[in-house]
């Protein structure tokens, strides 16, 4: 026994209840929990409460929240989920390291707990309040006198905020609103809340605030570039997608441009469940993500070359499952879901033919009701049909009982046969060629020449048959010719023997399972400018091998697509419906566009980028133009609408007359054709919820000098353009974010943890609430409460100097109504009578228009006559007022509580009065899609995520038993598509779809920003969405900055690293001609050479040094980068190709933005 | 015989995201307050890294854990306890706090108080500990995602054959970490006060704050660096396994919180007699074996009676003999456990990721869905099973081709099964198409009540 063994033994009868192992290794200490006592007390808790957060995330986690003594302590994820089956995983627990970190925010150093204005103002104001003895007339004062204007208007951004009184702050916003109104019209009043599905009720009042107003709510999704607008063109919906259940559907499964485990973390673990069900996984990115750690196959593709991929996987399909061979189950399906069989008429061009619109019931020559809006194609005998299903069909009186999918025949898919001729069509190429000539079977219907969207198809990826002439590829290793497997290799890095293994793999699957392939695509592909044009190319995929519409298989977009599951609900709350119709929703994009003076810098021809076998119609116009000219032919809304007050317009005996009279004379102008005139500046701007200056404003730079008229880094502001447009900038929120240090009057929000709100996704098919664990503390108020301070104030000033007014509002032609097909090239006008003393009355209570009016969803309208009567009961009615009897909507709660009665995917009964109604138009049986029992009220919610129901708001069917995706209505019941043709478009006739040669799906690579705008950067740059944030959220979080590099970062490939002489950590400054970004450097092999990645939304307020290229601070992320207007995201009254907000609209796309990198000094200063 | 209990724990590294909320929701639960700013009970590393602190596997370096002397005999590495005792007032042998990281905040206050001034306020980093301005270096999370240059990763080093670390071949995965609760703890046997200590009912090792004189030795001792410095208390704190919550029938917080759903927590019955022996064996690769040989079948009558009459409650019998511990890790045969060289025991096991299998048979021509080629590419996964066996079972392969194997042959016929084709468990899986339908069900199910049994 050695010396210290002895020590040991000794020293074991020297203590109390310990008894030591026979071998000394081990001291076992029995009941020893009373040592631990500190754990034990750190544990224990006085109460947990549900909530969530209302970030903009899909996630739409429940969270237990653990309160002790008064104070929020941590969260942890609930784990109550109902079940989605035996015989899968299930939901809990759903959550991440962000959502985890929340409650860091409730006590830290960045939580705003007072209102606060930039001292420079509140001076200026409280002195000319003094002296005038009136709120409006200080603030009209103030804005007014350019001296004081620029005075604070140059202060945004630089500090010296001063904490004010509630009263103050709102009198201040209250009297901006009610000048603003008086002097420029409500349409100068704008507000900007993204995604309500995160918190609906949060997102509603301010909405419904600004919507009462006759102000301005500007659209999110488009302007995020989230919205892939691929999915109204293909299938006339918004988005609609598959829970994340439904993965473990799927036997294939693509990762395209999603990178799943950082942007769907609380899912992720479907895809690693289902591999085990013997799921096959590919992704294909860029760069090593997260995602391809569970790949069976990682593809490297090049950035934005994704549309080429999928165009050479279009090609072996269609050749080996379509041409070389029949497949019954795709060719049964494509038949009857797709426009492929659908006849295109032929148009003569140099010499030869361009397809040009479908042809129509009016191009047989049939006088009926909407024949020009009725597709046509041949019956299995060659005869033209008019089946039932198009849009000619679901407008017209006559189309009652014939919208369905009922072919009547077995259509041809071509119209080749022994004796058909050929023409020969110009197909535009965008990879560098001239347009290719191929031939297409044709025939002559009435005096057309037509041929089928298949037949076309065909020749536009180069699928060769005997007997047509043309230039086609001569085999799979052609690589001069577009779409061959050979071909895409050199553009996207990827074998062509892979390409083709993967499109032969992917449709042998789907032809094994029935359609349960399934493409989960992301930001990646999504948001280039060209973005559409990959999605088409995706798209088809799934449509030739038909897996859209079957669980397990289709598109799975998600990039921001937050489903509002009661939408309308939430949408007639929001729009304050229920009051005054219609609201002002107008395109963030253009809006921005135009307001923050980007479209100056817009110097080349709006045709550079057309085909060069379209019409010519951009030739010589420029990008505004086209806005302007979208605008003029009522396709797409602008605020303001007119150069002059509509308030002003209404006060006409025929406030329509007299507006179009105006117009015509050319004494009144669409605002949109001269955004440098102060009279059509936007005025005010509250954002709440969201962080617009930290995060999406795509240009920020010319953000902060042309809107704000702050100091930027623009090297070389455009000195004619207008600077400083914004009077007032308000913004609620509960941290600080560059959106508060740009306010001129911030306002201390609540946070999740401190309101009762409502929560829902797409990803999940429930419903769950958000409660308070503690009151608000310090000076904060909900976002509730917070906007019915300002409403009150409002009222009070705006009852004597506003009074009651009409208001002249003008709508672009809309999706789902029957103005999508309309022959009118201008806006709709509607005159709104406002009363403007009784905004914070109707604020606060269910106005008479929704039972009156009904409430229109997606083209069917529900009747809430007995809802109405239940919410009466339920929330009580107003003693007195304009809202006199109405239902009370004056808590949080109450506003849930209405949300959920009046949405059918919560309230069965609508459900099933909407398909009955959507029955009679379709004519067939849709009972028994919807149950009537089923019914969720608020409390539900708070005990447990609650299921939603199927309901005429979405595509899909759902049910405990039914995992939903997307369109299994439409193909198990017959109903159409909201498209053209009823079916899901592989081609979009619209003239402007032809001028950008993307009537077809088509290859268009990353701009050429060189040639464009002279840029000199090398270097792709790239903002995906972050690991460590939820856009800005989170990514000033101590945790997630401890668990990241702390402060701004970029990633580089080793190579460029060493290239540039930098390592790891290393500062560096990242510019081009839009802005800079300071930023520490990570250097990873897992990066692919010639592309660095800025992870999305890191602020400039944690850890930006000063910029050595301007001496300022860095910018953020999208400081390099800047809108740029796609003009076919512009058409509008094309079935649809039709406005609708937040469904189609110009995207505000970023990614094809190059920069130059170089080390700094190490010596950093703030 | 002496039949004792343990609560242990897997994890499916197969499906882990790397998202770290395991790591937030400890955290904030168990040490976001003054002293241990930097330390996180539990944390994930991206592999290859050099993980956190820094580089803890060299224990060429740190001496964690145990080796044996000249006569076989298990012997703290960092040297026995006379050494200890006779060597207390000086500097134990630890990392310094950078090779952790010193902890930081930001001037957020700077957002709001800021006066009017040249330009955007802005928080500027500044330590936790010194209160002064500081440039951040180092975290418990660096090398994340494969930032920085993972090559310094001692493991890494071991793999000799080939070190890929380019683009083409780059490899990741993530492995999450907690105190591995080991059956032969080198920290308790390290410290000097007999404050650490392994309890009697579960295994689960606690240092009595009230005993702990702050000596550190627990933090020299432990290989995984599990044990942290309190710097604002003195004394040494770690992973408690949540017992007050493990104690009520609750999950830990890092497992309940875990979106990957990927880890396990069950009771495992091991004969307490055979530790040191186990713990002793001579080849460190047969420590596996020798570990895995401890736990005792809880089907077993013999076993059952052994254990009742150590005294152990009826409920935890039943609940070893449903404890998805055992079936990964005994009946499966595919969780591993890590640094079994260490000599500790450890108690927090390890299924090996498989992933991506096909990828690496695409470049061979050969039809990755195979079952045959399947197990054939084993060998040429982009992670290396060299990497996996430096990590799980000091250095042999063979243990974890066998686990991949089995993951590899599931995935195999389950794909068959949903393509409508008859599924074909190959021999070499070595496992019975029952074992295979319950390991499906554990892996691909987990559903709550089956992923914890305590």
């Amino acid at each position: 026994m050695s010396a210290q063994d002895v020590l040991l033994r000794t020293g074991r009868f020297l203590r109390r209840s310990a008894a030591t192992s026979g071998d000394l290794h081990t001291l076992r200490l029995a009941g020893g929990t009373e040592g631990d006592a500190f754990y034990r007390d750190r544990w224990s808790h006085d109460k947990v409460v549900r909530s969530t957060h209302g970030v903009n995330c899909t996630g739409s986690c429940s969270w237990k929240v653990y309160v002790k003594d008064g104070i929020i302590t941590w969260e942890t994820q609930e784990t109550d989920y109902p079940s989605v089956g035996p015989d899968r995983p299930e939901y809990e627990p759903r959550g991440c390291p962000r959502g985890a970190a929340f409650s860091w925010y409730t006590y830290s150093p960045t939580r705003i707990r007072y209102p606060y204005a930039r001292g420079v103002l509140v001076e200026m104001y409280a002195e000319a309040r003094e002296r005038l003895g009136d709120p409006v007339a200080a603030w009209a004062e103030v804005t007014g006198d350019p001296e004081k204007r620029r005075a604070y208007q140059r202060a945004r951004g630089r500090g010296g905020l001063v904490r004010v009184s509630w009263d103050l702050a709102a009198e201040m916003v209250a009297a901006a609103h009610v000048h603003t109104i008086s002097a420029y019209g409500p349409d100068r009043i704008a507000g900007f809340s993204p995604i309500p599905a995160m918190s609906m009720v949060s997102h509603a009042i301010g909405s419904r605030f600004v919507s009462l107003l006759g102000g301005t709510m500007l659209s999110f999704y488009d302007w995020y570039a989230d919205l892939p607008v691929a999915s109204p063109q293909v299938f006339g919906d918004q988005t609609d997608v598959p829970e994340s259940a439904d993965w473990w559907d799927a036997a294939y499964l693509m990762m395209w441009g999603s990178n799943v485990p950082v942007t769907r973390t609380p899912d992720a673990h479907w895809m690693a469940e289902a591999r085990y069900r013997g799921q096959k996984v590919v992704v294909v990115s860029p760069d090593f993500s997260d995602a391809a750690k569970f790949a069976d196959e990682f593809l490297s593709v090049r950035p934005g070359t994704d549309g080429a991929l999928a165009m050479a996987m279009g090609h072996v399909l269609l050749k080996e499952f379509f041409v070389e061979r029949d497949t019954p189950s795709f060719t049964g399906y494509v038949k009857r879901f797709t426009d492929l069989p659908f006849l295109v008429r032929l148009e003569r061009r140099d010499g030869r033919h361009v397809p040009g619109r479908f042809l129509t019931a009016r191009d047989l020559g049939l006088q009926e009701e909407a024949a020009e809006w009725k597709t046509v194609l041949l019956s299995r005998n060659g005869r033209p049909v008019v089946p039932n299903g198009s849009a000619g069909f679901r407008w017209s009186e006559s189309g009652k009982g014939r919208w369905n999918l009922d072919l009547g025949t077995d259509p041809k898919l071509t119209v080749m046969d022994d004796w058909s001729q050929a023409a020969e069509v110009l197909l535009p190429r965008f990879d560098g060629g001239e347009p290719v000539v191929r031939g297409v079977p044709v025939t002559r219907i009435n005096g057309h020449l037509v041929t089928t969207v298949y037949d076309l198809l065909l020749a536009q990826y180069g699928v060769r048959r005997p007997g047509l002439p043309g230039d086609w590829p001569e085999g799979y290793e052609d690589a001069a010719r577009p779409y061959t497997p050979a071909w895409q290799e050199p553009i996207t890095g990827v074998p062509a023997e892979r390409a083709a293994r993967l499109a032969r793999e992917f449709a042998r699957t789907a032809e094994a399972t029935g359609g349960r392939c399934m493409i989960i695509m992301g930001a990646g592909a999504a948001q280039w400018f060209h973005g559409d044009t990959i999605y088409r190319a995706f798209l088809s995929l799934l449509l030739l091998t038909g897996c859209q519409g079957r669980n397990g298989g289709g598109w799975a977009h998600y990039v921001g697509q937050e489903k509002c599951r009661p939408l309308a609900g939430w949408g007639v709350l929001a729009s304050a419906a229920d009051w005054v119709r219609p609201a002002r929703m107008v395109p963030g994009t253009p809006f921005w566009y135009l307001h923050t003076g980007q479209w100056r810098y817009d110097r080349f021809d709006a045709g550079e980028l057309a085909s060069p076998v379209g019409p010519g119609v951009f030739r010589g116009r420029r990008t505004a133009d086209l806005v302007a000219e979208a605008v003029r032919n009522g396709w797409m809304p602008m605020a303001p609408a007119f150069d002059r007050n509509p308030l002003e317009l209404g006060e006409a005996a025929d406030p329509v007359a007299y507006t179009r009279e105006e117009l015509r004379a050319g004494r009144l102008r669409y605002a949109a054709e001269n955004p440098e005139d102060p009279r059509n500046w936007p005025r005010v701007l509250t954002l709440w919820r969201s962080n617009l200056f930290g995060s999406s404003a795509k240009g920020n730079e010319y953000f902060l000098h042309h809107l704000l008229g702050a100091t930027s880094n623009l090297e070389h502001p455009d000195p004619e353009a207008a600077s400083g447009k914004l009077d007032l900038l308000v913004t609620l929120d509960f941290r600080m974010t560059s959106s508060t240090v740009f306010s001129d009057v911030v306002l201390p929000a609540a946070t999740w943890y401190e309101k009762h709100d409502l929560s829902s996704t797409d990803m999940h098919p429930f419903v769950h609430a958000f409660n308070p664990a503690i009151s608000p503390p310090w000076e904060t108020r909900t976002d509730f409460a917070a906007f019915h301070t300002i409403a009150r104030a409002f009222s009070d000033l705006a009852r004597e100097r506003l009074g009651v007014r009409r208001d002249v509002v003008a709508t672009a032609h809309q999706h789902d109504t029957p103005s999508e097909l309309s022959h009118d090239r201008e806006p709709a006008l509607h005159v709104v009578e406002r009363d403007y003393g009784a905004v914070a009355e109707q604020l606060a209570a269910l106005g008479p228009l929704t039972e009156r009016l009904g409430l229109p969803v997606k083209g069917v309208t529900f009747r809430p006559d007995e809802e109405v009567a239940w919410l009466g009961v339920r929330c009580g009615l107003v003693p007195r007022g304009v809202a006199k009897g109405r239902p009370e909507l004056d808590t949080d709660a109450k506003a849930c509580e209405a949300i959920l009665a009046l949405s059918g995917a919560s309230n069965g009964r609508l459900a099933v009065q909407g398909f009955r109604e959507l029955a009679e138009r379709t004519g067939t049986d849709l009972s028994g899609l919807a149950d009537e029992g089923h019914r969720i009220v608020f409390s539900d919610t708070q005990a447990r995520p609650v299921h939603v129901s199927t309901s005429p708001e979405w595509s899909g069917k759902e049910s405990p038993g039914r995992r939903y995706a997307p369109f299994t209505i439409n193909v198990e019941h017959g109903k159409p598509w909201h498209t053209l043709t009823g079916r899901m478009h592989f081609f979009l006739d619209h003239d402007w779809m032809h001028e950008y040669g993307e009537a077809l799906p088509v290859y268009r690579p990353p701009l050429d920003l060189a040639a464009l705008f002279g840029e000199s950067g090398r270097l792709r740059y790239l903002t995906p969405h972050s690991k460590w944030s939820i856009h800005s959220e989170y990514q000033d979080n101590l945790l997630m900055l401890s668990l990241s590099r702390g402060g701004p970062s970029i990633w580089m490939s080793d190579e460029d690293a060493a290239r540039l002489g930098v390592a790891d950590n290393d500062w560096v400054e990242a510019v081009n001609r839009n802005g800079v970004v300071v930023a520490r450097a990570i250097v990873s092999h897992r990066m692919p050479p010639g592309t660095v990645y800025m992870y999305h939304a890191q602020d400039r307020l944690i850890d930006v040094p000063l910029s050595e290229a301007t001496g300022r601070r860095g910018g953020i992320h999208n400081a390099l980068t800047r809108v740029l207007i796609k003009p076919t995201h512009l058409i509008g009254g094309h079935a649809q190709l039709s406005y609708g907000f937040n469904y189609f609209g110009p995207t505000g796309n970023q990614r094809d933005e190059l920069t130059t990198i170089r080390r700094r000094s190490q010596e950093v200063r703030y | 015989m002496r039949i004792m209990a343990q609560i242990a724990m897997v994890m499916n590294l197969d499906k882990c995201i790397g998202c770290h909320t395991c790591s937030v929701t400890c955290k904030q639960t168990w040490t976001n307050r003054p002293g241990v700013e930097y330390v996180w009970f539990n944390n994930v590393e991206t592999r290859p890294g050099q993980g956190y602190p820094r580089r803890y596997e060299d224990q060429d370096r740190w001496r964690g854990g145990w080796t044996l002397d000249r006569k076989g005999r298990l012997q703290l590495r960092a040297g026995g306890r006379l050494r200890k005792l006779l060597t207390i007032f000086a500097n134990p042998l630890l990392p310094s706090i950078q090779d952790y990281y010193e902890p930081w905040t930001y001037d957020y206050e700077n957002l709001t108080r800021a006066p009017l001034s040249a330009d955007v306020p802005v928080a500027p980093p500044r330590s936790l500990l010194s209160n002064q301005p500081t440039k951040i270096e180092w975290s418990a999370n660096w090398d994340d995602d494969l930032g920085g240059d993972p090559s310094p990763d001692p493991v890494l080093a071991q793999v000799s054959e080939q070190v890929r670390l380019s683009f083409e071949e780059a490899y990741m995965f993530y492995l999450p970490r907690i105190c591995e609760h080991c059956l032969n703890p080198s920290c308790v046997a390290s410290c000097p006060s007999g404050a650490l200590y392994k309890r009697e009912e579960d295994g689960i090792v606690l240092v009595d704050q009230d005993r702990c004189r702050g000596w550190r030795m627990c933090v020299t001792g432990c290989p995984y660096k599990k044990v942290y410095f309190n710097h604002r208390t003195g004394k040494a704190e770690k992973c408690t396994f949540c017992f007050p919550r493990v104690e009520v029938g609750l999950p830990t917080v890092c497992s309940e919180t875990c979106v990957g759903r990927l880890r396990y927590i069950g009771v495992l019955l091991y004969d307490a007699d055979r530790v040191a022996e186990a713990a002793a064996t001579p080849d460190e690769r047969d420590l596996y074996e020798a570990q895995l040989d401890l736990f005792a079948d809880p089907h077993d009558p013999v076993v059952a009676a052994a254990a009742q009459a150590a005294g152990l409650p009826a409920e935890w019998l039943e609940a070893a003999r449903r404890s998805p511990v055992y079936d990964l890790v005994k009946r499966y045969r595919i969780a591993l456990p890590l640094h079994p060289e260490y000599r500790t025991l450890p108690m927090v096991w390890y299924v090996p990721p498989l992933s991506p299998v096909v990828d690496a048979l695409a470049g061979t021509g050969h039809d990755g869905e195979d079952a045959v080629n399947l197990f054939a590419a084993i060998d040429a996964l982009r992670i290396p099973v060299s990497y996996l066996a430096g990590l799980f079972t000091a250095g042999d392969p063979a243990p974890v081709t066998a686990a991949l194997r089995k993951l590899a042959a599931m995935r195999s016929y389950m794909r068959a099964v949903n393509l409508g084709r008859p599924p074909v468990l190959p021999p070499e899986a070595g496992m019975s198409e029952e074992d295979l339908a319950a390991m499906y069900r554990l892996l691909a199910l987990a559903k709550y009540d089956e992923r914890y049994v305590i």
